[in-house]
């Protein structure tokens, strides 16, 4: 009962929240943000990240991974479609930046859109032909597409094949620009907090966009899809526009931090992008709360987090970290902060994706079970 | 590219004899994924785990045995069922407590299939490492060790039975496409003709009216992961009678092709899954023939969105149960 | 003074790894007993291979750890992220077993490696075999990892004028090869190069040798292991061939004295474990960074001003590096598999096999 009590506390937090008026509302937000800003520089490093430097693993895993996780977000959390390739968006993103900036003089700022773009319509030409098919079979296109883009990049001399490719540039420094003893726009190698500060950035444009759509026509076309497609599309939506777009939103957010992430680290090789990479980050979307960005941004914080932190444990981390996602699953399966709207789904019995197979009739099964004993 | 085509033209018989022996150990751990999704609606990740557990235990009765030269004969046959029961039981074992602990608290509480996925994921990261650090290490006495490859003596004389221009056949070709295409039969007789299989369709189909005409759903999904896991177990037999090897992640590869075997057949589907493993292990073989084995898994995945763009739900269709939307 | 190691310590390909680790320990536990005024630290970092965790690694090992050096990282992929940072950030590092030619052609200063690039290994290795074995028809097949095919590609230039060659590569995490095999055997070659790691060259040596392929069979210091008789049988592992840049210790036990030595102390020190491929580099990277503090060298930059004059005989080989960072010394040595063992057959400008 101590769950419901955890949820109670969350709801009365929730209701708080709503009735606040929105100027309040943008102090917070804008509280967050400086907050964000502000973490690689408070002095909670030796306990945050004993084994790593904690402004690197700000950076990456964690930074990359909340982007990544909220771009997967709309793929599964809004429109209810299982992707298990998102890896293979943020690596077209990075191909480009890499492929570009290495072969043109172009600025990095100049190749970002051209990546993004590039990774929305690969989004697209992969969405044409598979967003017809339903739930799981789309599961396993996806994860062959990441497959495909990967084993491609690796037999692909053009791109550098196996060896991937160095050299890529960093974003253009502004240097002297100080702030608490340190630069804040000078790209360099060995300072992390400048990429980090981009992350963020993006992270807060990419929240924003979100929850916009979220309370337009395109958030609730999104909603009909997921709980019921066949109703939707009988109520006109045109669904298939509509998931495609999803996709291709998804797909620019893992490309743009795929982008992100190479000017960061200037050389890439394909072993960069693997399956378990897409799992993970959709591991980070459910565990969080699939379809609520605060929870999926805890999501992938602790994902991305916990191993770094638990470096201590050396070989026993992953298999530490394969029983937390059995054992959370178990105990929170609608995620740590779970959407609202996904609670109520829940209680219906349908919980948004469709429940699990030989179900009767929701919670109350186990009663149902036992009568027909 | 005429290059290419002489290629495969030349290598034609042979690739197709191991594309077809490559398909059958993947339509064997298909079935579990097939079986599992056709009740469930979920893909068990951990499945390929499964697998590798199947060949550990088979592995145990080599290690036990002390076989260290071939065998032949009746030897060999008891050896084999010997290996094959309790490369089952491992299999099979690991499979229901995997239901038990991972799945059934969440079909319990009605959660969203997208949650099985994950503790299926996580289930499968935990089974791997925790081979790899605890139980290799103990069981083969081999410490500090358990992500090494284990190779296995070899424990059955391979013979060549006859020759057809370029393409040799052998004793133990013959024996894995034989074992593998039989236990599918078996498989699709106990699915189609007894109660126990009448139960599991009936729960495929729709649970509901199963529980109001007596079927015991928990029963039910416990056979079914018992079964998926015991047909793992008996392909991890033949993998160690074949490969000859194995490892804490030998499974992982393998796991992720069955599971497209089982979706290019038509998953849900039994048959389907046999078809879709030889399918796919000839179509893996004939491409990387013409185009090279580097774009083996590229060409694979290729034919399974064109086949799902012209046949949605697989080359035999869903059949377990009618599609639900 | 601390000294990182970076590498894959728990990944697939950790058995290449920890023997070097191992090796480091061994030189600076040795230094330690000998009650010097400062005292070395070892300090592991596990990659598991991953290039943006080692680059992470690294900067932590600067920033964190406060090392002098870095002994590492192991792998070419992440030895290509780790360069720059270590460049940047006035660090001298030595790698062990990082072979790819195009590493020492980045212009860095502060980067060397006591093992010769891939460029010395595949060149030598083919040269060997255009002599001692003389194949009319090759095939050359790579596991497209930047390791495995820089290596088959550098045999396959130069096996290229004296005989006839085919090429196949497979994915680094295929388990089945029944594809390649095949071409194999419709080319029906009377020799086989692979440039990849162990855990495939073992099965893919069985799988050969069970098609009835009886062509000699060939592969690079990434199968130097005993885990390739292990995956391929000791039947099937029967005669093949191995070469590396570097002296395995175990197997030049029976011809010299220090190898022995090593031999002996390593397996007592490792709970019986043989010092595997490239332990013996690891001991000479951490004893050229001893070198430099017994000479009274703590500050980095002058560690690494001492490692561009460094010159002593290591364990393996002599230890002195070109300007570029490459150890000057560009020995390789054949090795065979013989009654399920790896021994030596010497060096590949005079050996020959019987």
């Amino acid at each position: 009962m101590i769950k419901n009590r955890v949820s109670g506390v969350f709801d009365t937090i929730h209701d708080t929240w709503a009735g606040l008026p929105g100027w309040q509302r943008w102090i917070v937000y804008a509280a967050l943000f400086v907050l964000a800003l502000a973490l690689p520089s408070l002095p909670i490093s030796s306990f945050m990240s004993p084994h790593v430097s904690w402004g690197d693993v700000l950076f990456f895993p964690i930074g990359v991974y909340i982007l990544l996780a909220l771009g997967l977000n709309i793929v599964v959390g809004k429109a209810g479609l299982l992707d298990l390739g998102f890896v293979a968006f943020f690596a077209i993103g990075a191909y480009h930046i890499a492929y570009i900036g290495t072969q043109t003089e172009w600025n990095f700022w100049a190749i970002l859109p051209i990546a993004v773009l590039m990774a929305a319509v690969s989004g697209i030409i992969l969405g044409a032909p598979t967003l017809r098919l339903r739930g799981d079979y789309l599961a396993i296109v996806t994860l062959g597409f990441g497959e495909i883009v990967r084993i491609t990049a690796v037999n692909t001399e053009a791109i550098g094949g196996t060896n991937g490719i160095a050299g890529i540039p960093h974003p253009p420094s502004v240097e002297g620009v100080v702030f608490f003893g340190h630069e804040i726009f000078k790209y360099g190698l060995l300072d992390s907090r400048p990429y980090y500060y981009l992350l963020v950035l993006l992270c807060a444009i990419v929240i924003i966009l979100t929850v916009r759509w979220d309370h337009s026509r395109v958030g609730r076309a999104w909603a009909a899809i997921r709980e019921d497609e066949d109703a939707a599309e009988v109520m006109g939506v045109p669904t298939y526009k509509f998931k495609l777009l999803a996709f291709a939103t998804g797909a620019a957010i893992g490309g743009a931090t795929g982008v992100f992430w190479a000017g960061k680290v200037i050389s890439i090789v394909p072993q960069d992008f693997p399956f378990m990479l897409s799992a993970t980050i959709l591991a980070a979307v459910v565990l969080g709360g699939s379809g609520n960005i605060p929870g999926v941004m805890l999501g992938a914080f602790l994902v991305a987090w916990l191993p770094e932190r638990f470096r201590g444990f050396a070989e026993y981390r992953i298999l530490v970290f394969g029983a937390v996602l059995v054992l959370m699953m178990a105990l929170r399966p609608e995620g740590l902060i779970p959407s609202r709207q996904r609670k109520a789904e829940l209680k219906a019995g349908t919980g948004g994706m469709g429940s699990l197979g030989a179900e009767v009739g929701g919670p109350d099964s186990v009663e149902a079970a036992e009568v027909a004993k | 590219m005429l290059d290419n085509f002489n290629n495969l033209v030349s290598q034609f018989w042979p690739q197709t004899m191991d594309g077809l022996i490559k398909g059958s150990i993947y339509a064997l751990v298909a079935l579990g994924y097939t079986m599992v999704y056709g009740v469930l609606r979920l893909i068990n990740f951990a499945h390929s785990e499964i697998f590798m557990i199947g060949t550990m235990g088979s592995l145990v009765v080599l290690t036990t045995l002390g076989i260290s030269s071939p065998v032949s004969g009746v030897a060999l046959i008891g050896l084999l069922m010997l290996m094959a029961v309790v490369g089952m039981l491992a299999s099979g074992g690991t499979a229901v407590l995997l239901e038990q602990i991972a799945y059934r608290p969440l079909r319990k509480r009605g959660s969203s299939r997208l949650a099985a996925l994950i503790s299926a994921i996580g289930a499968s990261l935990f089974l791997a490492e925790f081979f790899a650090l605890v139980v290799i290490p103990w069981l083969f006495d081999r410490p500090g060790q358990g992500r090494n490859i284990i190779g296995v003596k070899r424990f059955m004389q391979r013979e060549e039975l006859f020759t057809i221009g370029n393409l040799t056949v052998t004793n133990d070709q013959v024996l894995v496409l034989g074992a593998a295409v039989m236990m599918m039969i078996l498989l699709d007789l106990l699915v189609n003709r007894t109660k126990i299989g009448r139960g599991i369709r009936a729960t495929a189909q729709d649970p509901q009216t199963a529980v109001l005409m007596g079927v015991n759903i928990d029963r039910v999904v416990r056979t079914t992961f018992l079964i998926g896991g015991a047909m793992a177990g008996v392909a991890g037999t033949l993998w160690l009678l074949k490969y000859e090897n194995t490892r804490f992640n030998i499974g992982f590869l393998l796991g992720i092709k069955a599971f497209t075997a089982a979706v290019l057949g038509g998953i849900g589907n039994v048959r389907g899954a046999l078809v879709g493993g030889f399918v796919l292990g000839l179509v893996e073989n004939y491409g990387a023939s013409f185009f090279g084995s580097a774009w083996l898994d590229v060409v694979a995945f290729i034919i399974l969105v064109l086949v799902l763009m012209f046949r949605p739900t697989g080359i035999l269709g869903e059949s377990l149960q009618v599609a639900r939307a | 003074m601390k000294i990182g190691f970076i590498g894959d310590l728990t990944g697939d390909n950790a058995a290449i790894v920890i023997p070097p680790r191992n090796g480091a320990q061994l030189a600076i536990d040795e230094y330690n007993a000998k009650n010097p005024k400062v005292k070395i630290e070892l300090v592991p970092l596990d990659s598991k291979a991953d290039p943006s965790t080692a680059a992470n690694l690294a900067k932590t090992a600067i920033t964190e750890h406060k090392v002098v050096g870095i002994i590492g990282p192991a792998f070419s992929g992440e030895s290509q992220q780790v360069q720059p940072i270590l460049e940047e950030a006035k660090i001298p590092s030595v790698s062990p077993s990082a072979t790819r030619t195009a590493l020492a052609d980045a212009g860095m200063q502060f980067w060397h490696r006591v093992v010769a690039n891939d460029d010395v290994q595949g060149p030598a290795a083919a040269e060997f075999v255009a002599r001692a074995v003389k194949p009319k028809k090759a095939f050359v097949i790579d596991d497209k990892s930047a390791y495995g095919q820089g290596l088959g590609q550098a045999v396959q230039k130069a096996l290229g004028s004296s005989a006839e060659v085919q090429t196949d590569s497979f994915e680094a995490t295929a388990t089945d090869f029944s594809s390649t095999v095949n071409k194999v055997a419709a080319f029906n070659p009377d020799f086989v190069f692979f440039g990849g790691y162990y855990a495939q060259a073992g099965p893919l040596l069985k799988q050969l040798r069970d098609k009835g392929i009886k062509a000699g069979f060939m592969s690079g210091d990434g199968s130097l292991h005993t885990q390739l008789i292990e995956g391929a049988g000791a039947e099937q592992a029967e005669g093949a061939l191995l070469s590396c840049p570097c002296k395995i210790a175990y197997a030049w036990a029976a011809q010299d004295e220090n190898s022995k030595k090593f031999t002996d102390t390593f397996k007592s020190k490792f709970s019986g474990q043989l010092p595997e491929i490239y332990a013996t580099e690891g001991y000479d990277a951490a004893s050229a960074f001893i070198k430099a503090i017994e000479a009274g060298n703590t500050d980095p930059v002058k560690i690494n001003d001492f490692l561009k004059t460094v010159d002593f005989q290591g364990l393996g080989k002599q230890v002195k590096f070109t300007d570029k960072g490459e150890v000057e010394d560009k020995n390789v040595y054949i090795y065979q598999v013989k009654g399920g063992e790896i021994v030596s057959v010497g060096n590949s400008t005079e050996a020959t096999i019987g």
